[in-house]
């Protein structure tokens, strides 16, 4: 799996990332702007994962931080078997694992009661009631949103990472792997160890949260507009 | 009242199973039919749809730039050995 990388000074930048067999032989080849790239893409994300079995932001950084330092190492002997995403983030949750048994804090993932998987993910008041003859329709309905390049902006971008941060730590990891860095449903599973329902349970409750807070924003600007 | 297969309420819980194409079929159906003639469900669909791309779009945080720079020098070391 010799794929060449040139390293002279052109090579500045990083190879094509969603290139698995040329990100690997950039990484063993030693071409420092596609592990800078890597870095930059994952740790956020490695963080979030991290974040589910210790219990400070600091421990979390530092896992992260043996987390790459297990792929430099480790680099050369990994096979291929997984995608090199997937490689990546089980070390990190081996690690951060290991340290949370050993903080005395591995948060049993079945037991986090921050998300109540079975309550409605739109407040009950939105609807008409039962008894109502059109019971269970809308009585507030969403607001149609301004065109979509006003999610672009960068004040939405930080209402939406402030509504992820807010997020219990599972619904967390799993809007984050999915929606943010893209994962597959099956890698997601397989990094966090949930079975597919209970990934589509919490990334449905995450996304109608983040919906959610959206709405609120939106509807706060049409009316100071 | 027209028979619209699933109410509101029952239909904002199913987005997601929908939108990862999760529903059986009959019940597919159902939902497709009711987004049909519903235009806030039309539209909740719309902000659901909206809002998974925005989150796509985030800028990426980065680890402090210290641990980041610590980890190219370890990964400049590492193949200079
Ligand atoms: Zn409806």
């Amino acid at each position: 799996m010799a794929v060449p990388v040139e390293r002279s000074a052109s090579t500045a930048v990083p190879v094509d990332l969603s290139d698995d067999a040329a990100v690997i032989a950039a990484l063993r080849a030693g071409h420092e702007p596609t592990f800078a790239a890597l870095i930059d893409r994952w740790s956020s994300a490695m963080l979030r994962v991290a974040l589910l079995h210790v219990s400070s932001r600091a421990v979390a950084e530092e896992v992260v931080q043996d987390a790459w330092m297990g792929v430099v190492r480790g680099i050369s002997r990994f096979e291929g078997r997984s995608s090199l995403r997937t490689w990546v983030f089980r070390i990190v949750t081996n690690l951060s694992k290991t340290r949370g048994v050993r903080e005395a804090r591995s948060i049993p993932l079945s037991a986090v009661h921050d998300e109540r998987d079975h309550a409605a993910t739109v407040d009950a008041d939105r609807f008409l009631d039962a008894s109502h003859r059109w019971g269970h329709d809308w009585a507030r309905p969403p607001r149609e949103w301004a065109p979509e390049d006003s999610l672009l902006s960068k004040e939405t971008g930080d209402v939406i990472r402030r509504a992820i941060d807010e997020l219990g730590p599972r619904q967390r990891a799993v809007i984050t792997l999915r929606d943010e860095q893209g994962f597959t449903s099956k890698e997601v599973c397989a990094t966090l160890g949930l079975s597919e329902a209970n990934q589509r349970v919490l990334l449905h409750r995450a996304r109608a949260a983040v919906r959610a807070r959206l709405e609120e924003y939106m509807d706060r600007r049409l009316v100071t507009r | 009242m027209i028979d619209r297969g699933v109410t509101c309420k029952e239909l904002v819980e199913l987005v997601t199973d929908y939108l990862e194409g999760d529903l059986p079929p009959s019940e597919r159906v159902r939902f497709e039919l009711h987004i049909s003639i519903c235009e806030d469900c039309t539209t909740y669909l719309d902000q659901m749809r909206a809002t998974i791309a925005a989150v796509g779009r985030l800028p990426a945080e980065s680890i402090p730039p210290t641990s980041r720079d610590e980890l190219l020098r370890a990964f400049r070391d590492w193949h200079e050995h």
